[in-house]
This record gives structure tokens, sequence and C-alpha cells, in this order.
């Protein structure tokens, strides 16, 4: 074997300078040059300020606001340490958790005689997921326009405008981005 | 689950052998024939390699040779890694001050990368420098799936052989499936990552203020040229800790579908580069038939599993029509987690896009019936392949015993030597997890390390274990595997499921090699047809079900009978 040691560590050592090194660089170059919005972080400026990133989820409580899922880092939307919340499907931890989220939802919704959708009240992988599905923007649409003072229909509408379908038409699921949808509901119509 | 959902993974997965056909073809040319592409340009490049590393390339291994050069890359491999990472804290490339890597986690992590297992007992973000996680990790990434291709195409030539004893240079295999098939793979996939928005960049993380006037600091890093590799060799240690769930690391359904297809690509390619080294394409369509076989209607059931029932108390007070969303983003959604987790654990990648920990059930359990198959439907580049041959030559083993008749494959006698081999590289993964789990089950401080209790926290170790000792990588995330004894008892068991598997293997293509073909007669079982199909997938199956259905009803089934 120590015949073999001396070329595997010459091997190792070029490849290290090759694909640990160069390819790396090269591909921050590329997509740099390229795609230099994507390759920072799809970041959201507003003059100066960085709003936040495009891709990321955001906390929201405000009434006048969409709300996200609940997450599970602490604090909740910590983008530098994502986190699922790891419990079971037949955790009681989860479903005591799903039903105080559950309860809420309802109180703060009193218009709903529906439950609410199941992605409302879960944490999702990253802890960091920015969007809700149609159905569960909709379902908080009244809620926003009585905070709002508008008519349920034009933030239906806004809904609608904000959905985005499946990539290709077959994938992925249809989506609301909330930050995008909740910078929509502030701009100046 | 709906028609949609089923038409869409079926045309995912045609899609991904209609790619796979041409590529296996490239490989058989590139690995097989030596016709590497553009030789007026890279050919120089390449001597000029060897000759720097002090290798000769005309130089013919047999198989201990083969596999000691394997093993010296590997160890060398281990020693950088596990430097890199001890000492991490006082290297380049830092920008957030992590501290250097602890004994435990750094032994675990750098047998993880090297092994292709990739498990991750630490989250990425929060624990690694930009230098270990491209110096250290995308460049393990890239090597030991070389390897994986470099021992496929020694076992293809020892068992196109006539009476030789030579496979070929491992040299020479790996700086060619590393330079002409995973380099510019992952170039390409990377680019086409970024463009949909995965993070690329060696600047420090951005600290934004939200709408709602909080804080909210953004992790960033070079994540696209990792992850490009962690999908495609079969790695699947993602940039961030929650791999490609994370938006940065897979923020589009364009993106979900690019990684889903590379992590399944080049295992599905081996099937048609092993088919044309030996010159019958038969052999190799005829083992990927049976991964088919096997794959199809679990990736099925996983998608029924995920899109619901759920359990009585969460759908009680919300609108659970979709299925199971804890764990799961809103962009990929039940049905397509589902497939990934399926995917993800036949081939040995151990990627994620959702949490397995809070899949359904069933969802869980065929991610690990999965792996504890011993990662041979499609499994990690090259090494998935080699694992089916072994299944192989026990399935014509087994057809010869009830038949009376010497057992052959490709026209060579299966005896004594070669079915020890094949018995020790099924059994040491096998006892592995079996013995990990008695163990783990059994040591008090082991245990605290479970979030649950019951048939889920049995669930937690079975998956760590058959994750670890089958080099999958992912996890049931509850369990805190980042302690002393568990990183120790992961890594060992890591080890074991790679190079016992591997060495038996050359072993294997050795002692074939020596071998003279004997002419076929109406008494020679073929391996190819149907028969052969049903019968490899159904010891694949045998094998699987005679180890694990205990442990297996023990945790998800329990848990699933609880749901319903």
């Amino acid at each position: 074997m120590s015949r073999h040691l001396v070329p595997a560590l010459r091997l190792l050592l070029v490849f290290t300078l090759l694909i640990g090194g160069l390819y790396p660089l090269a591909v921050t170059l590329a997509a740099q040059l390229l795609f230099p919005d994507a390759a920072q972080g799809s970041l959201l400026r507003r003059g100066e300020d960085i709003l936040g990133s495009d891709l990321l989820g955001q906390p929201f409580s405000s009434e006048r606001y969409l709300w996200p899922r609940p997450s599970a880092t602490a604090p909740a939307y910590d983008a530098s340490r994502s986190s699922g919340s790891n419990l079971g499907p037949l955790s009681a931890e989860l479903a005591s958790a799903i039903e105080v989220r559950a309860a809420a939802l309802r109180a703060a919704h009193p218009e709903r005689t529906t439950k609410p959708p199941i992605e409302l009240v879960t944490s999702s992988g990253s802890g960091l997921d920015p969007h809700v599905s149609p159905q569960a923007a909709c379902w908080q649409a009244a809620r926003i326009a009585r905070a709002r003072g508008l008519q349920e229909a034009e933030v239906l509408a806004l809904v609608e405008r904000y959905t985005e379908g499946r990539a290709l038409g077959w994938l992925g699921e249809p989506r609301v981005n909330v930050l995008r949808f909740n910078l929509a509901l502030d701009a100046p119509r | 689950m709906t028609t949609f959902d089923v038409l869409r993974m079926l045309l995912q997965f045609a899609l991904v052998l209609a790619l796979a056909a041409p590529l296996g073809g490239y490989l058989a040319r590139v690995l097989g024939e030596g016709r590497t592409p553009f030789p007026g340009v890279f050919a120089p490049f390449e001597r000029a390699l060897y000759r720097a590393c002090g290798i000769d390339p005309k130089r013919n291994m047999d198989w201990r040779s083969y596999a000691l050069a394997f093993l010296a890359l590997q160890l060398v491999g281990f020693l950088c890694l596990y430097a890199l990472l001890r000492w991490q804290g006082s290297l380049p490339f830092n920008p957030r001050e992590f501290a250097d890597v602890p004994a435990p986690l750094a032994f675990n992590t750098a047998v993880s990368f090297v092994t292709n297992t990739n498990w991750q007992a630490y989250g990425g973000e929060a624990t690694l420098s930009y230098a270990s996680q491209t110096v250290g990790l995308t460049l393990q990434n890239f090597v030991s799936a070389a390897c994986g291709l470099s021992v496929l195409a020694a076992l293809a030539r020892g068992l196109a052989a006539r009476g030789a004893e030579q496979l070929g240079n491992f040299w020479v295999d790996v700086t060619r499936s590393t330079l002409y098939v995973l380099l510019p793979l992952a170039l390409l996939l990377a680019l086409a990552l970024a463009s949909q928005g995965v993070v690329q960049t060696f600047g420090p993380y951005v600290e934004a203020q939200t709408l709602e006037g909080g804080q909210q600091l953004i992790a960033v890093g070079p994540v696209a040229s990792q992850v490009a590799i962690k999908q495609l060799g079969t790695n699947g240690g993602g940039f961030f800790n929650v791999n490609s769930a994370h938006p940065l690391e897979n923020p589009t359904p364009l993106s979900n579908a690019l990684q889903l297809g590379a992590l399944l690509l080049l295992p599905a390619a081996c099937c048609f580069m092993f088919g044309r080294m030996l010159g019958d394409a038969r052999q190799g369509r005829s083992l990927l038939a049976a991964m088919a076989l096997l794959l199809v209607p679990l990736n099925l059931l996983a998608i029924s599993a995920e899109r619901g029932p759920a359990p009585a108390r969460i759908a009680a007070v919300a609108d659970t029509g979709v299925g199971f969303m804890e764990g799961k983003e809103v962009r990929h959604g039940p049905a397509e987690s589902a497939t990934w987790a399926t995917w993800t654990t036949a081939a040995s990648n151990g990627s994620v896009n959702s949490m397995h920990d809070s899949a359904s059930p069933l969802g869980g359990g065929v991610a690990l019936l999965l792996m504890l198959l011993g990662e041979v439907v499609f499994g990690g580049v090259g090494s998935g392949l080699y694992g089916m041959v072994v299944f192989g030559l026990l399935t014509v083993f087994l057809a010869g015993l009830m038949v009376g008749r010497t057992p052959e494959y490709l026209g060579k006698k299966v005896q004594a030597f070669e079915i020890q081999m094949a018995s020790i590289a099924i059994l040491a993964p096998t006892a592995t997890a079996l013995i990990g789990i008695a163990v783990a089950v059994l040591t008090p401080s082991i245990r605290a390390s479970l979030q649950d209790r019951g048939a889920h926290g049995f669930s937690e170790f079975l998956y760590a274990f058959a994750s670890a000792a089958n080099n999958n990588g992912s996890a049931f995330a509850g369990l805190s595997a980042d302690t002393p004894l568990l990183n120790f008892a992961l890594g060992l068991s890591m080890l074991i499921g790679r190079y016992l598997v591997a060495v038996p293997v050359l072993a294997i293509a050795g002692s074939m090699a020596r071998k003279s073909p004997v002419a076929a007669s109406v008494g020679t079982f073929p391996t190819h047809g149907a028969l052969f199909v049903i019968l490899l997938a159904s010891s694949v199956l045998l094998v699987g079900a005679l180890s694990f259905a205990p442990a297996l009803a023990l945790g998800p089934l329990v848990e699933h009978l609880r749901v319903r």
C-alpha cells in the first residue's frame, strides 16, 4: 500500500487545486457574470436597504399582511439557521402545536367557516418557506381586507395576480410568494 | 394520489432514462475504450498530470493492486479532510469565524464524505467555513463518486476478460471519471441551478431589514457548485442544514426537477455503460429493469402515503386535503417531496427536499426499505450497480441450486470464492445496521439522543444505521446525532458499508477475470430477459425482507397502524 500513498497524495493535491479551488471559482465567476442577481441571493432592495430575499420567507404578524407558514427556526425565519421541526407524524407535541395554531387562526379570521389549510398550521422543511398556496392566501383575504379597509374582492384579485402556476405546466405546485404579495399590498394603487 | 401525480413521476423517470442511455454510452467510451473527448486538448494535460503525480498510466493492475490504490486514495483523502476540519478556525475563507470542528464530529464528517455517504451530523451554514465546504467537502464529493465509477469499471473489465489478471489502472480511471464525466456535468448543472436562483458567492452573510422592521441574517455561500456535484455524485451533503429544502439551495420547481433528475442520472447511466463494456447491452438493461421494477411501485406507495389521510387529531382542526405538509415546502408539495424521498434513498444520494422525519409512516418506511435493500436499486454512482451485480451472482447461484447445475454469469462459472465474497458484500452492511440498532437501543446514553419515544424513536435509530451502513446519508433528523458515541458508531458503520463491499467486489472481479468463458448450452440460465429480472428483484427483496421485516414492523408499520 505504501507505494500507492505517494501518487495518492499527489493526485489529491492536484484535484484539490482543480476541484476544490478552480471549479468553485469558475462557477462563481460565471454565475456572477451571467446571473448576478441570483448569485447574490436574489436580494430585494428599497433604496439603500436590503429588505430580504425574494426566495426566503420572513415573519409577518400584522393584521394588514398576508401571513406565512409557521417556522421551526428559533427565532422564526432565521435565515442563518435553517431547520424543520423534525417532529414525527404521530408526535403529540406536533398535534398540540397544530391545535394551538389552528385556534389562533380561527380567532383571527372570524369570517371563515372552513378549517385553515394544512400548510398554515405546519412548519416547512427549511423554516424559510417563502410561499403559501393560493387557497391559504384566499383564506386570509377577508381579514387583510378588513384591516386595510379594502373590498375582499380586491385582495382576491391580487392573490390571483400573484399566483405562480406549475413550471412548464407540470412541475411544482401553485403558490403565492408572501413577501412579494405584501410588498404589493403596501404599494400605492 | 391523483393521476397527475402518477403521470408526472413516470414522465420524470422516463426523461432520466432517456438521458442516461447516451450518457452510459459515453461512459463506456471513456472508461471502457479509453476514447476520451477532444484528445488534442486534454490528452497532453492528462499526461502532464500523471507525470506530476508519479503515475505510470500504462501499468495494468491486478485486483489487489487496484484495491490498494483505491484504499490509499481514500486514506489520504480522509486524513486531509480531517485535518482541514480540525484546523478550519485558523484557515482563510472563514467569514463567520467558525471554530475548529471537534474531533468526533470531524472524524464522522471526514468518513462520511470520503465514503460517499454524506451523513451530516452538523448544520452546514452554522458550523463550516467556505474553505471546509469547497476545498474539503466539494472535493470529496467528486473523488468518492469517481472511485465508485472506477470500481465498477474494474468489475466490468474483470467480467469481460478471458484468462487475464489485470483490471486496468485505478489512477487513470479515477482521473478520467473526474475530468471527463463529473466535472463537465457539474459545471453545466451548477450554472443551470444558478440561473434558477441557487446562490453562488464567497461574500459574507447578508443583513436584511424585514418589512415589519425586524432583522434577518441571510446565510449565503458557494452553494450552486456544491449542490450540482452532491446531486450528480450521489453524495447528498448539502450546503445548508436542511439541504435541498432550503430555498437558496433549491428555489424553484425547475431547480427541483433538475436536481431530482441529476441524482438518478449517473446510477442509471452506469447500467448502460456496463452492458456496453461487456459487449452485450441486454446485460445492463436487465439490471436496470430489475431496479425499475423495485423503484416504481415503492414510489407510488410513497406518493399515496404522503397524500394522506392525515392523523385524526390534525385532520380535526385543519384542511388536510393536499396531504402531509409538516416538514415540506409549498413549492414542492407532498407528491414531488415523496418522489424525491424515494429516489434519494433508492440512489444512495441522501439529499432531501423535505424532512423525512416528519413524513407519513409509510412514506418514511419506503425510504427506510430502499436503504435497507442495500442501496442496489440504482444506488450510488458505480457502487449501486456493482452491488446489484453481486445480487446477480447470488441469483444465478440460487437458480443453480434449484436445478443442480454449476451457476454461470456471463458464461463464467460462479464458484465458492465468488459466492463467499458476494456473501460478505451483502451481509456486512446488513449485519452492521442490525447490530448498530441493537446496541443503540440498549445503550441509555445513546437513547438520550432520541427526539421521540416509542415506534417513531425506534424508526429514528433504524433510519440512522440503515443510512450509515448503506452509505446513503439522509436522516430522520430528530435524532441528535452529534454526540461522540453516535459520531463514532455511525462513522464505523459507514466504513464497513463502503469498503467491505467495494473490496470483495474487486476480489470477485479479479477471480472472474482469470476464468475463460464456457459455451452456452441449453442448460445455461440466461442473465437477461423477464425471468432473470423477476428472480433478481425477488432476491433483493427476499434478502431485505428476511433481514429487516421485524425491524420495519416495529417502526413504520406500527406507526402506520396507529394513524388509521
